[in-house]
C-alpha cells in the first residue's frame, strides 16, 4: 500500500483513529479463530461520514476494506486477507443514540457491545434478545453482519428479527438509511433483510434501529444429567412436541461439561454423558414453573439421571456463564479448535449426534459437541494441534465431514456464525450453483469494485 | 541463538492456548477506555508471543502494551483457557529490562525504594508541604488549579501527611490489651508508614484491642511490588529474601499486613523463589503466614464495637485484595459489625479504579479515565464515605473525589473500626 493514502487517511480522520505501526497491525490480524492475515492500516472511524470517507478513498485506489468490530468472529469474516487492505474497526462508534420507549424501539452505533445494550434497555423494562455466547465481547454492528443468535434464539429469534432498520455506507461512500420504526414494512424489497447476515461485502453498517421486546419478569433453570448422549438430544424433541417452548434448551456432552468444572470449579457431574440446560421465562411466574416443572418430568422419562433447579439468581448466572465459556474452555484440550455452527432440523439431532461421534472415532480426533440443541443448532468443535501437520490434515477432513453430515440430514452450514473465510469452500454443496450465481449478481451491483470485504463467503471462482 | 532463550521466560503454555476468543476484552479497563485491540489483554498475549517467538521486535511500541496493562488481574480471573495475560504482559517487562536494563530503575527500585531511611529523606519535603501549613495555604489560596491538570491530581492524592513517618513512631512491641491471646507480626509497608500512618496507628491499635501482641519490625524493606511492576524480578527476589529474613527472626506464625499491595506479594514470594532451593520452603512459609488485616480480624473472635460510625459507607475491592487474595467477604464483614454504618455496595465494585501503582504518572488520560467511570459509580451510591484498604486505591480516590468535588471521605475500613471503638469513650 502507499504511504499516501495512509497520509490521505490521517488527515481524513485524524492521527488517533489510524493505525500501522507492526504492532496495531499485528493485533488486528485476527479474529475469534486461528486465522491471520495483515492489514496495511487500521482506521477506527467515529462517525457514519468518517465511514464514508474512508470507503471513498478506498473506492478510488480499489483498496479492500474488511469491517470489525471487537473482533470475536468464528469464521474469520474480519480477517484481513493476503491481498491486505484497510480493517475499518467501528468499536469506537459506541453511542446508543436513542431509546423510544413508546415504539419500543432503539437507535444504536454499530460499535455498541451488546451486553451494554441489553442493559440500558433493561433498565427501562424492554428487552432485547438475541444473546450470543459474545454478547459481553462483540458489537451490534457485528451481530448484523453475522445474524447472531444465541440460546435464547429458540422462543425470541434471532439477530435479524429485531433490525428495523439500518444505517449503511455504500461501496462508492453513500450513506443509504432502510427501514423505520413500523413492525411491517413491504414497501419495496427488504435491504434491511439482505444486509443483515450479509457479512460486510455488501455495504458497512454503521446504525441500526432495533426492535424491543417486554421484558420478561421471571426466568426458571435447570440443568438435566444424561448418561447417554442421544437420550439427551431426544429430550429435546420430545420437549417441544409437548407444547412447551422454552426460553433456551442448551445441550453439552462430556467434554464439554469437564471442560467448564476444570475451568470453573462449579460442581458439575463430570461422569455424565450430556446435560441439558432448560430455561423458561415469561411475565406469570406461576407459568414459568410450570412449564419448568413439566420440561423436567419430560427429561426423567426420556432418561435423565438427575435433574436440578438453579435455586436462585446467582445459580442462574452461573449456570450460564459456564456455557458461555464451553467454546474457550476447550482450549484447556488443545492448542488449535474448529468450532462449527451446523444446524438442523431438530428431529435429526440425535441422527447428527451420532454421525459426529463416528467422524471422531473414525480419525482420532476429538470433537466437543454443546449448543442451542432447541433449534437445532449444534457446536461441534474438532479440537486439535495445528502444530502438528498430520493432525491438521485430519482437521480439515472431518470439517468437510461435519458439514456433509448437516447437509445429508437435511441441515445447513451454519446457524449463526456466518460463512467467512473458513466456510468457503463448502458454500456450493450447500446452496448450489444457481443460489450462488444469484448472490454473486447481487454482490456485483452492490459492490461492482469489489472493495467491501472481498475473498469472503464465496468460494473462488474456477480458472478458466 | 535467541537472546531471548537463555533468559527466565513464560513457558508456551502461558500463550500459546489462547485462542482469542475475545472474552477478556469486556472486563479490561483499559480496553473499554481505548476501544483498541492494541490494548487488550488478548491483544497483549498476541503482541508476547509475537515478541517471543522473534515476530515482533520488543519494540517500544511493544513494550507501551506490556507497560500500559493495568495489572488488574480481571483478564486473569476471567480467562477459562487459564491465560493470565496480565501476568504474561510483567513477564514481559522482566524480559525486556534483562535484555536492556534501564539505569534508573536500579537507582530508584535497588537504592531508593528499599531503603526506609533514604525514602523517609526523599519524601521530607511532602512532610513541610503539610506540616508549614503550605499545602493548607495552598488549598486556600487556590493555588493548585492553577496547576497544570495532572500535576493538581497528583497532588490531590496525598492525605493528610504524618508529622513523622510511623517506622520512627511505632514501637517494636505493642501489647495486647488485655490477656494475649495471639502474637502477631505486623509488616509495616512503605505507603502506609510514609502517607498512610494514621491508618496503620489505628490497624495496630485494633488487632491490640483483639488480644493481639503485634510485633513490627523496623528493617523490613519494600515489598517488592514496584520493582516487579517495572520488570526488575531480581531486586523483588532481593527483597523477599530480606524480609523473610527479618520476619523469621521474630518468630511470629502470623504476618500481618493492612497493605492490599503488600499483602498479595508477600503471598507471592513463595512462588517467586521456587527455584531457588535454599530458599523455597522458607518462602514458601512466609507466604503461608501472611494475612490481609480484614481476612486476618475475620477468622479471630472479635469483639463488636460499641461505638457508632454514622455514615454511609461504600467499600471499593482493591484488586491485589479482590483477585489478588481472593478477599473480598471479610472487608464487607467488618464493616457490618459498626452500629450505625449504612452501607451500600458500590456498582463494580471490583472495578480497578486506574491507579495500579504509578499509573497517574505514567499513563495519566487513560488513569483518569478509569478513575471516571468510577467516579460515576461512586457518585451513584450517595455515599459519604468510601473504604478501601489500599493505599495505592486510596490515593486515586482521593484524587478522583476532589477532581468531582464530591464531599466523600476515603478510608481504609479498619480505620472505621478503630473509629467505632473511639466512639465507646465519648
Amino acid at each position: 500500500m502507499n504511504s499516501q493514502l495512509i497520509d490521505r487517511l490521517l488527515k481524513t480522520i485524524g492521527k488517533a483513529n489510524v493505525l500501522y505501526s507492526p504492532e496495531d497491525l499485528a493485533v488486528y490480524s485476527y479474529d475469534g479463530t486461528f486465522a491471520e492475515g495483515h492489514p496495511d492500516v487500521v482506521v477506527l472511524p467515529e462517525t457514519t461520514e468518517q465511514v464514508s470517507q474512508v470507503v471513498r478513498l478506498a473506492a478510488e485506489t480499489r483498496t479492500p476494506i474488511v469491517p470489525r468490530g471487537m473482533g470475536s468472529g468464528l469464521a474469520a469474516g474480519s480477517v484481513a486477507l493476503p491481498t491486505g487492505g484497510i480493517i475499518l474497526c467501528l468499536t469506537r462508534m459506541n453511542h446508543i443514540l436513542e431509546i423510544d420507549k413508546e415504539n419500543a424501539t432503539v437507535r444504536v452505533e454499530a460499535g455498541v457491545i451488546t451486553a451494554d445494550l441489553q442493559s440500558a434497555v433493561e433498565k427501562l423494562n424492554f428487552f432485547y434478545p438475541p444473546d450470543p455466547s459474545s454478547q459481553r465481547h462483540s458489537t451490534i454492528g457485528g451481530n448484523v453482519a453475522c445474524n447472531a443468535g444465541g440460546p435464547r434464539c429458540l422462543k425470541y429469534g434471532v439477530t435479524g428479527d429485531y433490525v428495523l432498520g439500518l444505517t449503511v455506507v455504500l461501496a462508492d461512500g453513500q450513506i443509504l438509511r432502510t427501514g423505520q420504526k413500523t413492525i411491517k414494512d413491504v414497501t419495496g424489497y427488504d435491504l434491511n433483510g439482505l444486509f443483515t447476515g450479509s457479512e460486510g461485502t455488501l455495504c458497512l453498517v454503521t446504525e441500526v434501529l432495533l426492535r424491543l421486546v417486554a421484558k420478561p419478569r421471571f426466568a426458571k433453570t435447570a440443568l438435566a444429567e444424561y448418561d447417554s448422549l442421544v437420550d439427551a438430544s431426544r429430550t429435546v424433541n420430545a420437549i417441544l412436541t409437548a407444547g412447551i417452548v422454552p426460553a433456551s434448551l442448551e445441550l453439552m456432552d462430556q467434554t464439554a461439561i469437564a471442560c467448564i468444572e476444570e475451568a470453573m470449579h462449579m460442581g458439575l457431574q463430570t461422569d455424565v454423558a450430556a446435560s441439558l440446560i432448560i430455561e423458561t421465562d415469561g411475565t406469570d411466574e406461576q407459568t414459568v414453573l410450570r412449564e419448568i416443572e413439566a420440561a423436567a418430568r419430560i427429561c426423567q422419562e426420556n432418561g435423565a439421571r438427575s435433574v436440578k433447579m438453579a435455586r436462585n439468581e446467582a445459580e442462574r448466572g452461573n449456570l450460564w456463564k459456564a456455557r458461555r465459556s464451553i467454546s474457550p474452555a476447550l482450549a484447556r484440550l488443545a492448542p488449535n479448535k474448529m468450532g462449527e455452527d451446523i444446524t438442523v432440523p431438530r428431529s435429526a439431532i440425535p441422527e447428527v449426534v451420532q454421525r459426529l461421534r463416528t467422524i471422531s472415532t473414525n480419525h482420532g480426533l476429538p470433537i466437543a459437541i454443546f449448543g442451542h440443541a432447541g433449534d437445532g443448532n449444534l457446536h461441534p468443535n474438532i479440537l486439535f494441534d495445528k502444530r502438528q501437520p498430520d493432525q491438521w490434515e485430519k482437521a480439515e477432513k472431518m470439517v468437510g465431514e461435519v458439514f456433509a453430515a448437516s447437509l445429508a440430514v437435511g441441515g445447513t452450514l451454519s446457524g449463526e456464525h456466518g460463512v467467512g473465510v473458513m466456510k468457503r469452500p463448502y458454500l456450493e454443496g450447500a446452496l448450489g450453483p444457481l443460489s450462488i450465481e444469484i448472490q454473486r449478481k447481487i454482490k456485483q451491483a452492490l459492490d461492482p469494485l469489489n472493495i467491501l470485504n472481498p475473498g469472503k463467503i464465496f468460494p473462488d471462482k474456477a480458472q478458466p | 541463538m535467541n537472546i531471548l532463550d537463555t533468559l527466565e521466560r513464560p513457558s508456551e503454555k502461558e500463550y500459546l492456548n489462547c485462542i482469542r476468543c475475545g472474552l477478556c476484552l469486556a472486563v479490561c479497563p483499559t480496553y473499554r477506555e481505548h476501544l483498541n485491540e492494541a490494548a487488550s489483554p488478548r491483544g497483549r498475549v498476541a503482541l508476547a508471543r509475537k515478541g517471543l517467538e522473534g515476530e515482533l521486535q520488543l519494540s517500544p511500541n511493544l513494550m507501551e502494551q506490556m507497560y500500559g496493562c493495568f495489572a488488574c488481574m480481571a483478564c486473569n480471573e476471567l480467562c477459562p483457557v487459564g491465560i493470565k495475560p496480565a501476568e504474561l504482559t510483567l513477564s514481559m517487562r522482566a524480559i525486556q529490562e534483562h535484555i536492556q536494563p534501564a539505569g534508573w530503575k536500579e537507582i530508584l527500585f535497588g537504592k531508593l525504594i528499599p531503603r526506609p531511611v533514604r525514602m523517609e529523606a526523599a519524601t521530607l519535603p511532602l512532610r513541610i508541604y503539610e506540616r508549614s501549613g503550605l499545602r493548607k495555604l495552598v488549598y486556600l489560596l487556590r493555588v493548585n488549579r492553577l496547576l497544570p491538570g495532572q500535576l493538581r491530581d497528583l497532588e490531590a492524592m496525598l492525605p493528610h501527611l504524618p508529622q513523622r513517618p510511623l517506622r520512627r513512631v511505632l514501637p517494636e512491641l505493642t501489647l495486647a490489651r488485655g490477656q494475649e491471646k495471639y502474637r502477631v507480626g505486623f509488616f509495616l509497608g512503605c505507603a502506609q508508614s510514609l502517607l498512610f500512618a494514621e491508618e496503620s496507628s489505628a490497624s495496630v491499635r485494633v488487632l491490640a484491642r483483639n488480644g493481639c501482641t503485634v510485633i513490627t519490625p523496623k528493617e523490613v524493606e519494600c515489598c517488592g511490588m514496584p520493582a516487579r511492576g517495572y520488570g526488575r524480578l531480581d531486586l523483588v527476589r532481593k527483597q523477599a529474601k530480606h524480609n523473610i529474613e527479618v520476619f523469621e527472626k521474630t518468630g511470629v506464625e502470623t504476618i500481618v499486613t493492612d497493605c492490599a499491595t503488600c499483602g498479595s506479594t508477600l503471598k507471592d514470594y513463595g512462588t517467586l523463589l521456587v527455584k531457588e532451593p535454599e530458599w523455597a520452603d522458607r518462602a514458601i512459609l512466609f507466604s503461608a503466614r501472611v494475612r490481609d488485616i480484614s481476612e486476618f480480624l475475620a477468622v479471630i473472635p472479635l469483639e463488636k464495637p460499641h461505638g457508632r460510625v454514622d455514615a454511609r459507607v461504600t467499600y471499593h475491592d482493591p484488586c491485589h485484595l479482590r483477585r489478588g487474595q481472593n478477599v473480598w467477604k471479610q472487608p464487607r464483614a467488618l464493616l457490618s459489625l459498626i452500629d450505625g454504618l449504612d452501607f451500600v455496595e458500590l456498582p463494580e465494585a471490583d472495578w480497578c479504579c486506574g491507579s495500579a501503582g504509578s499509573q497517574l504518572i505514567s499513563h495519566y488520560e487513560t488513569s483518569v479515565k478509569v478513575m471516571d467511570r468510577k467516579l460515576d459509580n461512586l457518585a451513584s451510591t450517595k455515599a459519604q464515605v468510601v473504604a478501601s484498604g489500599c493505599p495505592g486505591c486510596q490515593m486515586q480516590l482521593n484524587t478522583a473525589v476532589k477532581r468531582r468535588g464530591l464531599d466523600m471521605r476515603v478510608v481504609h475500613p479498619v480505620t472505621l473500626l478503630d473509629e467505632a471503638y473511639e466512639a465507646e469513650n465519648e
